[in-house]
């Protein structure tokens, strides 16, 4: 941490764009616009009185864009996210899929959840067939989409299993092709990768990017893993907690196609310390988070481990 | 070989030890009935009088208490007459397993006690169809209502308050009432078993719904599924197999309301058989006849848990459990 300070100013703006960067958001806005959150606020009702968990929060997202929403604890990223897919309802404002008004959950926006929930009865294939069937899709024309489905994934040779006989990363890997079957309009992401181990992670990390590529899909992606979002993200959103609100809109300055090595170029760790820097700043205002305390010696012993 | 240890907390044990400790279960409480039985120093508090003497009441296989019998015997010999004979016995209405296991072939075979009366197998089969119909009847109401209780809160609002209070009433309670109305026959006797089982089985499956992961639906609901399709298709399949448990479950307690309810009107089936042969002072047949309930009830539960494997090969508490 210290580290990082003492080299920021090393660093170059994360403002600074390459033109080549410049040029890929500029065509990146000039692209329709899928989603529009306006005025965006959800107030819970607690016993203690009400609780804004979300506060004014706008932003638009361009077809196939890549969005990460990040934050500190509380600051309601998962409440932003299941606004957005119909499964929460909003206080105040307005969220538009394609200028069409949100109302409830639909198959115009999948999602992808971290606990993956897949269908345990359902083997892996029927649970890709599950939205296209619900759809009104005949049995064997939704089979055979599943598959191609899952080769996308790698996983065609595990169509029979049943998702108790799959890792977690390939768990996770069924639960987005299921949401993609039903060919969204955006696929909502609420940390999917966070109970994985760090290698399948970032193997998952490239992969979903790969995916992404290849596929007409805009996804909104909540991690608070700043490295997945600077790693993976067009632009990420930065929220502040009590109440959420956004922070800034970054637009992530790393050339594109993306891959682990520039996690140490001048841009990523650039836009890295920026969202450090902002994330560090609004924690640490929270009232209650104070400082752990500074843990006195307790064995005695005469070498010091440090 | 590696020594297993006992008693850690919430470990599995092995295969091979679970089946001694399993077989056990059953063979500790034999050898306890057995030890009762057999050796005549544990508990034997009466002497069964092989030869009366001079004592004119008494009589061959009659049973008395060890103090009487040695009052008439040193009386006898105080007047110089035969004293009484006898061996040291365990009370009538404990007999030894082999007189048990003699009684399950001969109960079998032996001819019903008057004309219009029932072999045992038949007592038996008029039960299980008593105990089938009253299960089928309750699950047929009970299934679906508990489901659609914990599915819908309106629908468990309305209708869990009244089952709640309901389930308090004895169903034997009822029994005067559904002769009434249901005569004397198999009627009142299934209504018994219904009622004694459906009260419950609404309020368990429902608690079993409700503990459905809800995000499963949330799921389904952001692939496009609405009402009827997230209840067929995922809330059902979803408790299925906790559902078979709670079914197996039920079905005990539905045999535990057999005997009142064969009681009511007209006696029936292996109650009526029981009754019959205390009245003649059978005990090892009436022994027999109890354990037959226990047989079939847990064969039953064996079977049903067996097939659970088959019909739900994705279900991971099944691995936990056996």
């Amino acid at each position: 941490m210290n580290q990082l300070v003492n080299t920021a100013p090393l660093l170059p703006s994360y403002l600074n764009q390459s033109d080549e960067v410049k040029a890929r958001f500029d065509r990146l806005k000039a692209r329709d616009v899928i989603l529009e959150v306006k005025h965006l606020g959800k107030v819970f009702k607690t016993p203690m009185g009400k609780a804004v968990a979300l506060d004014d929060i706008n932003f638009v997202t361009h077809r196939r864009e890549f969005l990460c929403v990040v934050g500190p604890s509380g600051c309601g990223k998962s409440t932003l996210v299941r606004i957005l897919a119909g499964l929460e309802e909003k206080s105040s404002g307005e969220v538009l899929l394609q200028g069409k008004r949100v109302t409830g959950p639909g198959r115009d926006r999948g999602m992808v959840f971290q606990g993956y929930t897949l269908f345990p009865w359902l083997t892996v294939k029927k649970n890709v067939m599950f939205g296209l069937e619900i759809n009104g899709q005949a049995g064997e024309e939704a089979g055979r989409q599943a598959l191609q489905w899952l080769q996308l994934v790698g996983l065609e040779k595990f169509a029979d299993a049943y998702p108790h006989q799959l890792s977690g990363g390939m768990k996770q890997r069924v639960a987005i092709v299921r949401a993609l079957a039903n060919q969204p309009r955006i696929l909502l992401m609420d940390e999917p990768f966070g109970a994985l181990d760090a290698q399948t992670r970032g193997r998952m990390q490239a992969h979903l990017l790969e995916i992404w590529k290849k596929i007409d899909i805009t996804i909104v992606f909540i991690t608070h893993d700043l490295d997945e979002a600077v790693f993976l993200a067009d632009r990420i959103l930065v929220l502040s907690p009590h109440p959420g609100r956004v922070q800034e809109l970054i637009e992530v300055p790393v050339a594109h196609p993306r891959s682990t090595r520039q996690s140490i170029s001048p841009e990523f760790l650039a836009t890295k310390a920026r969202l450090e820097e902002l994330i560090h700043a609004s924690s640490h205002a929270e009232e209650g988070e104070e400082d752990y305390p500074v843990v006195p010696l307790m064995a005695s012993v005469t070498d010091s481990v440090e | 070989m590696h020594r297993e240890k006992w008693f850690q907390v919430l470990k599995p044990l092995s295969a091979r030890s679970k089946l001694v400790l399993g077989l056990l279960s059953f063979v500790l409480p034999i050898l306890i009935w057995s030890i009762v039985s057999y050796v005549p120093f544990v508990w034997h508090p009466q002497i069964r009088i092989t030869d009366p003497g001079s004592v004119d009441y008494l009589q061959v296989e009659m049973r008395m208490d060890k103090a009487a019998f040695a009052d008439e015997v040193s009386d006898a010999l105080k007047a110089h007459r035969a004293p009484p004979r006898g061996v040291a016995s365990n009370p009538i209405y404990l007999p030894a397993p082999d007189e048990v296991l003699r009684a399950f072939y001969v109960s079998f075979t032996m001819p019903p006690p008057t004309q219009d009366g029932a072999w045992l197998s038949q007592a038996l089969w008029h039960s299980i169809q008593i105990i089938f119909w009253g299960f089928v009847i309750s699950s047929i109401i009970g299934v679906p209502l508990g489901i659609l209780c914990g599915t819908y809160g309106p629908v468990a609002r309305l209708s869990e308050p009244f089952i709640e209070f309901f389930r308090y009433l004895p169903a034997p309670a009822f029994g005067a009432l559904a002769v009434a109305i249901l005569g004397i026959y198999d009627g009142p006797k299934i209504t018994i078993i219904v009622i004694g089982t459906l009260f419950q089985q609404v309020l368990i499956i429902a608690n079993t719904t409700r503990k459905l992961d809800a995000s499963l639906v949330e799921a389904a609901l952001t692939l496009g599924a609405r009402n009827p399709q997230l209840l067929r298709r995922v809330v059902v399949p979803g408790v299925l197999p906790d559902l078979y448990r709670d079914q197996r479950i039920l079905l005990g307690w539905a045999w535990t309301y057999l005997i009142v309810a064969e009681l009511i009107g007209t006696s029936s089936g292996i109650t009526w058989f029981i009754t019959q042969q205390a009245r003649y002072q059978h005990f090892a047949n009436v022994y027999a006849a109890i354990m037959m309930i226990g047989i079939i009830g847990f064969g039953t539960d064996i079977v049903l848990a067996f097939l659970a494997k088959r019909f739900f090969p994705w279900d991971r508490s099944l691995e936990k459990m056996a």
